[in-house]
């Protein structure tokens, strides 16, 4: 009935009129003199002249320009490689074990491809698996798995989160790890043999702990606990994820690096950005300053190939790289800071150009005044 | 529209009588059929909108009846039932923090109002029931209860005065409440009343509660013991309104006719209709462009992805099976939900935030304009007052001003100048006078120092003693301390003695007749005593008044002498007088008005004229008539005034000084360079207002006056009609054809070449123009506007406030629809202060009701010049730039997300983390441009006021057009392209630490983000240029709460949260050299262009920051604006650059 009806004036005590500032008038007729609220708090004010502007546009150039230089310098000293061993084309030695693949084949295709190195990899050696057109960043991708599963969490063990569906349960048990992320594991074995110029096959040693987030690896995977270690017994009630061979309690012998702390597992489990990506599948370790981590020379990469990429046209490479401060091999960080290293540069010296002429030239105008 | 409300209000049933009955004391009466106890509504105000169990739907469903909260509900409830990329919580969050923060504010607004309520509601009176005295509460009251108010204390509903304690059956209230007038007002009791009120057997015919205050119209039947009823009419006089004070009366007894809900004082707080800034529309337009661009990316994504997913081994490869709910799914459905998923992932480009941000900047914001002290008022001690805070930037945008003269241009205080008797002139002097106490100047026409009769003379003071509704106020009111006066003789204590009256002009003319010797010493029992120049008391009956009003601009009384003469004293504008009087009269007397209106005083002439006791007798007999009836009272008033004020003679003229407001010609002046026109209407006649439009500088020496008024119109001898349309022919030839095209920016300062124009129209002639049959009519109209606008300044004199109003509405909807700015201070000028886009009331000597009813008040005009200049720049600036700069970072905010989904397969998968894109608007860059928006001067405030010029910069909306928007937004898009592609190019290879471990996609957003954020709060850096410490605070705090945040919220394995997506992402990011130099190289390459824009497009930064010399700056000011902008950027840098 009395809608829009402003009441504040209805007590008839104050005349002063409705709105938000009217009972702060009616409160203090007289405003406070305070710098606040007479707007003149004291300020800075700062102004983006010619002066100030070209002396920090010289500067970002002159500091830019080096540091590009250095970066473009560093990822070209990055020694990589990258052997795509997908085998879609016939000539390819995983061609066979491409083409007949099955998930519920019992033996595995192994395959073998030779390469050389033209030059010494010299310090620590970083092996990655990379996959193209393999879309891990898809959302029902990226949402299909349990952290608290992961986490150990004894309830989630058993009773997976909804998120997991269609990899949730098997056969009336519950998938441990369940969701899309882990049963699409990475599952091919690459090794790494030398060929050494007397015809031996020397195999090198592959680290394959340090390749996940400490912090992934410590704090974000557990294990179910229980106090005993052994893992079979906690994970009874579950089963394996259907794409895999072994169970997640077999991963490893090691039991530092069995379950949900296989390292393999959480660097798959870390969501790749993009649809091409690579992940860090084993560390070379450098032996003694002597030689070189891995010599020139002849190798073969022997992989057992279970994965299969055919379907969604996707490919498969091993990249052997060594590491720098700034990461791995990227030569954009370099060209870009080179580039806005430069621009900055140039658009210094236009604008001092413009400056001075222009600014003499209406001086000397203004001077009559 | 009002009387809609009230029907409304009323419900069906009663609107349809035109008229109440109400029995005094509930009594019925012998004569009516049967008592019938009508419904009318108790006593109780209800201003409250809830109660306690309706609050919460009742404002919810008002809240979402807002365009935008419904939208934001629409997207919460589509993240709630369709599977969507984002939680709901991500905008259900936001809309539920803006929801309860409303809801909390209105309900605490409505709790104050309930306490008010109460404290009404609940307030005792005495009502007298079956003649006990009984408290109640004020709520208890119904109408037909006699209720007893005792003195200061306050009418708990509208009561007509059946019983006085004073002797003379009058009271004195004081209506400071309702209209602010604190001058006592008497009211009167309903005449020849029995005494006791316990018998009395009345009944009250009045009409139906109606919003005026100073209309009322009924009828008293008396019922005595088995006598034909008595009749008594009753008006405004006899009844006291709500909220009203009783004042110097002990007590009074009324009966309540209208109460609680129906008093007129409830009535009169109808809620004003809602007025809508331009920033507000520009808004509603880019919103508008932003949902384009929402449902053009959501309609992209979606072709796309079913383009995208048509290729084999794409839409369900084997590692990304769907559930078997997805695969049943009919595709058409399919397709509608993932344009909605689409629609909620982007749907943050539309924030909620920039609503509330908004609301919170005008609401806090408008306390500086109450807290400037500039505006501080030493007379009244009180500043500006803010009604409405949703205009503020409005004041930035005026492009025409209608002022008020009376008041607001000229101070209203009035003063007795000169006075004409008989074609004579008289001056008063000084205190050193003749003995009589003329000096007599010399006429234009008559002979030096000649005088009129002596008994002319008397009569024209007895006419200012008489003719007039001035009360005398009281001894031991403040003014009037005879006390301490003792030993000063009796007219010194007299001059000192206080008039009260509505306007004026008439407590001038009484002084003024006091300085000549006669002095009006009060009223008492419908007896008006003077005394005359040798002591002597005189005594008039006051018979009639017959009030003024601005359609007829004249008063006139009668009065019965001594003697027993009946006489009429009439005074009035001339135009009103002059038709009326004996015409032989006329031409003396007018020469003399003339030239006193050209110097700028307002002028009234007095006649009189003697009423045989027959013409009396039938005169009296109609205005009783008149005064009873229930319909159309005035109008019949009005014609009975009309046939008694003829054929009077005319005695003289007077002459009152109104001075010019402080720096009004200043202000004025201010406002034109501003490029502001200024018109000028008012009630006033012709000749004064230009004198006060020449005196205000609004009119020079060099401006060629176009004038459109009667007298203009009836120089050719023909026909009106003809004339009007040669004339405004004429006129549109020489100001709009001929003057060269104006151009923005050239201002009549240093454009003196052109030829200036000023018009003035009276009321007759727009009359003329607007009403006249149609297709004349607006081809007229059109003329008219064209001239109007070409021309400097415009002044409309002899207006009708209706008219006025009228005017302000025409040029309100003229091309371009400019923004229009009334300032007034009477209530004459309500109508135009609520009908322009912005109204201004003048804290004057007219009352309160221009205050009440305008959005911002001002104690004087001078005041306006900051109020526009400094306040309305800065605020429109500051709003546009929120607006601006909301858009943009919401635009860059999401692009990314919008380019992810190209690479992520179109499935939704959201680039940031929930937790970024809940907060991004909400805490990560909200508060410094709040702290801007509030604090910014990008000019500092002196030299706006030194510049008016500087004003032109930001007219016509400058900030908010397509053009800047298309700036904004192209910048927007080429951040939120960079952010992508440049950490998309680092992505290349993952392998981003020195121990060679990969970043996956949650460390993608979370660098995309920190650039984000970063950039988007450095560009409001950039864009600061008045660093107080608060915006240091806000600035760098909410950088520093942003890592803070990142740290926290990746530091700890959250226990109730399904995923851990961010667990350690932001260190682990932080711990990598590239994405350091990525995030510096991101973030400064998208600073570049703005860098660069600032640098060569800055005219008046280093020109208004300098603080040079005020000489200097004004005359180097013009011609700094006139050099090429490239060269002026860099001369004017080049005085304090080192380089």
């Amino acid at each position: 009935m009395a809608s829009g009806y402003s009441a504040k004036e209805e007590d008839g005590h104050h005349s002063g009129a409705p709105g938000p500032a009217g009972s702060a008038a009616a409160r203090s007729r007289k405003p406070d003199n305070t710098a606040f609220k007479q707007q003149r708090l004291p300020a800075w004010q700062p102004i983006l002249t010619a002066g100030t502007v070209l002396p920090a546009f010289f500067i970002i150039g002159l500091l830019f320009i080096p540091i590009g230089i250095g970066l473009y310098v560093t990822s070209n000293n990055i020694r990589e490689l990258q052997i795509d061993y997908t085998g879609t084309e016939p000539s390819s030695p995983c061609f066979e074990c491409s083409q007949n693949y099955s998930w519920n084949m019992t033996r595995s295709c192994a395959c073998s491809v030779p390469f050389s190195l033209d030059q010494p990899f010299e310090s620590n050696v970083f092996m990655y698996y990379g996959l193209s057109n393999f879309y891990q960043n898809h959302r029902r991708y990226v949402k299909s798995r349990d952290d608290s599963q992961l986490n150990g969490n004894l309830k989630s063990l058993k009773d997976p989160s909804k998120e997991c569906e269609p990899y949730r349960m098997n056969d009336g048990l519950p998938i441990a790890p369940c969701g899309a992320i882990a049963n699409s594991l990475f599952n091919d074995t690459l090794e790494l043999f030398y060929n050494e110029p007397n015809g031996t096959k020397t195999q090198i040693p592959l680290l394959k702990k340090g390749i996940a987030w400490w912090t992934d690896k410590h704090v974000k995977f557990r294990n179910p606990t229980g106090d005993n270690a052994n893992l079979t017994a906690i994970f009874q009630g579950t089963t394996k994820p259907i794409n895999w061979q072994k169970p997640v309690y077999e991963l490893d012998t090691d039991a530092e690096n069995n379950g949900f702390i296989n390292e393999d597992l959480i660097v798959w489990m870390r969501t790749a950005a993009l649809p091409t990506f690579r992940k860090l599948y084993r560390i070379i370790e450098k032996r003694g300053s002597a030689s070189p981590t891995l010599p020139r020379g002849n190798y073969t990469l022997e992989i057992i190939y279970n994965y299969p990429v055919r379907s969604f046209e996707g490919r498969k490479r091993m990249i052997l790289s060594t590491i720098s401060w700034m990461g791995g091999k990227n030569p954009f960080l370099g060209i870009a800071y080179i580039t806005v290293g430069s621009i900055c540069f140039f658009l210094g010296v236009v604008l001092l150009i413009i400056h001075h002429k222009y600014g003499s030239r209406s001086n000397s105008a203004d001077l009559p005044h | 529209m009002l009387r809609r409300g009230l029907n409304r209000l009323l419900g069906g049933d009663e609107s349809r009588v035109d008229s109440r009955t109400v029995y005094v004391g509930h009594r019925p009466s012998p004569t009516a059929p049967a008592f019938v106890p009508s419904k009318f509504c108790d006593n109780r105000i209800v201003s409250s909108k809830y109660t306690v169990w309706n609050f919460l739907p009742k404002n919810l469903f008002e809240q979402f009846r807002r365009i935008a909260n419904f939208y934001f509900l629409i997207i919460f409830l589509v993240q709630v039932i369709v599977d969507t990329p984002t939680s709901p919580v991500t905008s259900g969050l936001p809309l539920f923090f803006v929801i309860t923060v409303t809801a909390i504010k209105q309900g605490y607004e409505d709790w104050l109002r309930h306490k008010a309520d109460n404290e009404v509601n609940k307030y005792p009176v005495l009502v007298l029931e079956n003649g006990q005295r009984t408290q109640k509460e004020s709520e208890k009251i119904k109408v037909g209860d006699i209720v007893e108010v005792l003195e200061d204390k306050t009418f708990p509903c509208d009561l007509i005065l059946l019983k006085s304690s004073r002797d003379d059956d009058t009271c004195f209230v004081t209506t400071a409440s309702l209209d602010g007038e604190s001058n006592h007002k008497t009211h009167y009791t309903v005449p020849d009343l029995d005494s006791d009120l316990v018998v009395l057997n009345a009944t009250i015919e009045c009409e139906q509660p109606q919003p005026d205050l100073y209309k009322f119209v009924g009828r008293m039947h008396i019922h005595k013991d088995n006598q034909e009823p008595a009749v008594r009419s009753l008006g405004p006089e006899n009844l006291l309104l709500k909220g009203a004070t009783l004042k110097n009366t002990r007590a009074v007894y009324g009966v309540a006719v209208y109460t609680g809900m129906e008093t007129k004082m409830a009535l009169n707080y109808q809620g004003k209709s809602q007025k809508r800034s331009v920033v507000e529309k520009s808004i509603n337009g880019f919103l508008l462009v932003y949902l384009c661009i929402l449902l053009s990316k959501a309609l992209v994504c979606t072709t796309l992805k079913y383009v995208w997913q048509s290729r084999p081994g794409q839409d369900e490869p084997w590692y990304n099976q769907k559930t078997l709910k997805e695969k049943e799914a009919n595709v058409f459905l399919k397709m509608f939900t993932d344009f909605l998923s689409f629609m909620v992932l982007f749907n943050f480009i539309i924030p909620v935030s920039m609503y509330v941000t908004v609301e919170m900047q005008k609401f806090l914001g408008s306390f500086f304009i109450t807290w400037d002290r500039d505006f501080l008022d030493q007379e009244i001690q009180e500043g500006a007052l803010v009604n409405t805070s949703d205009l503020n930037e409005e004041l930035g945008q005026v492009e025409y001003v209608f002022t008020d003269k009376t008041g607001t241009l000229t101070q209203n205080n009035m003063e007795f100048i000169e006075c004409c008797i008989d074609g004579f002139q008289y001056k008063y002097q000084n205190l050193h006078m003749e003995v009589d106490g003329f000096c007599v100047t010399d006429g234009p026409v008559s002979k030096l120092q000649q005088k009129a009769e002596q008994e002319k003379e008397e009569l024209f003071l007895r006419a200012l003693c008489l003719c007039h509704t001035v009360q005398v106020k009281e001894a031991g009111q403040g003014v009037s301390s005879a006390d301490q006066v003792d030993g000063l003789d009796v007219t010194s204590a007299m001059e000192q003695r206080g008039f009260i009256a509505s306007s004026p002009d008439e407590v001038a003319l009484v002084k003024g007749a006091m300085k000549f010797g006669f002095t009006f010493l009060g009223l008492e029992c419908k007896s008006m005593k003077i005394m005359n120049r040798s002591k002597k008391i005189e005594a008039y009956e006051l018979l009639h008044v017959l009030n003024f009003d601005p359609v007829r601009r004249r008063m006139s009384v009668i009065v019965r002498s001594a003697e027993g003469e009946t006489l009429l004293f009439c005074k009035g504008a001339d135009s009103s007088i002059f038709p009326r009087v004996k015409q032989e009269e006329v031409d003396r007397i007018r020469m003399h008005v003339e030239r006193n209106a050209t110097e700028g005083y307002r002028t009234l002439c007095v006649a009189y004229k003697q009423l045989s006791n027959e013409v009396f007798a039938r005169v009296d007999g109609q205005l009783r008539e008149a005064r009873l009836a229930l319909q159309d009272r005035e109008e019949k008033l009005m014609a009975v005034y009309n046939q008694v004020e003829i054929g009077m003679s005319l005695i003289g003229a007077t002459a009152v000084e109104d001075r010019l407001q402080e720096e009004a010609a200043e202000t004025m002046e201010a406002l034109q360079s501003a490029g502001i026109k200024v018109w000028v209407l008012t009630g006033d006649k012709m000749e004064t207002a230009k004198s006060t439009c020449y005196a205000c500088r609004l009119f020079q020496r060099s401006t060629e006056l176009l004038e459109l008024t009667v007298r203009t119109l009836e120089e050719g001898g023909r026909k009106r009609e003809e004339r009007l349309h040669e004339l405004l022919q004429d006129y549109h030839r020489r100001a709009v054809q001929d003057a060269p095209p104006l151009k923005g920016g050239v201002t009549r300062s240093w454009s003196s070449a052109a030829q200036e124009y000023g018009f003035i129209i009276d009321g007759a002639t727009l009359s003329l123009v607007l009403n006249t049959s149609d297709a004349i009519s607006s081809s007229h109209k059109n003329l008219f506007l064209q001239i109007c606008q070409n021309c400097t300044a415009v002044l409309c004199c002899r207006m009708a406030p209706l008219q006025k109003a009228q005017i302000v509405k025409m040029v309100k909807n003229s091309k371009g629809s400019p923004i229009t700015l009334s300032v007034g201070d009477g209530a004459n000028d309500v109508s135009m202060i609520l009908e322009a886009h912005v109204g201004i009331g003048i804290k004057g000597k007219e009352g309160r009701q221009a205050v009440r009813n305008s959005d911002y008040a001002i104690p004087k005009l001078k005041h306006l010049k900051k109020l526009l200049l400094a306040h309305g720049h800065l605020y429109y600036v500051r709003i546009a730039h929120l607006v601006q700069y909301f858009f943009y970072k919401n635009l860059c905010f999401i692009l990314p997300q919008f380019l992810y989904q190209f690479f992520c397969g179109y499935s939704q998968q959201p680039l940031y983390d929930a937790a970024y894109l809940t907060m991004y608007n909400i805490c990560f860059t909200s508060m410094p441009i709040l702290a801007y928006s509030l604090l910014e001067q990008h000019i500092c405030i002196e030299v706006l006021l030194e510049n008016a010029t500087l004003y032109r910069q930001v007219a016509k909306n400058a900030m908010l057009r397509w053009c800047p928007f298309l700036c904004w937004t192209i910048l927007g898009v080429f951040q939120g392209l960079l952010f992508f592609f440049g950490v998309h190019s680092l992505f290349g290879n993952s392998a981003l630490q020195d121990n060679g471990q990969v970043f996956g996609n949650w460390s993608f957003g979370t660098i995309v983000f920190t650039v984000l954020v970063f950039t988007v709060t450095l560009k409001l850096a950039l864009d600061t240029r008045h660093w107080t410490w608060i915006n240091h605070f806000v600035i760098w705090g909410s950088l520093a709460f942003y890592v803070f945040f990142s740290f926290f919220w990746g530091g700890i394995i959250w226990p109730f949260l399904k995923q851990q997506r961010l667990y350690f992402v932001f260190a682990n990011m932080l711990s990598s050299v590239s994405a350091w130099l990525v995030i510096i190289l991101l973030i400064l390459l998208s600073l570049l262009p703005d860098i660069l824009v600032v640098v060569l497009r800055k005219p008046q930064g280093p020109y208004a920051q300098q603080k040079k010399p005020a000489g200097h700056s004004s005359t180097g000011g013009p011609q700094s604006f006139s050099r090429p902008l490239l060269m002026r950027t860099f001369s004017d840098e080049s005085e304090n650059t080192v380089l």
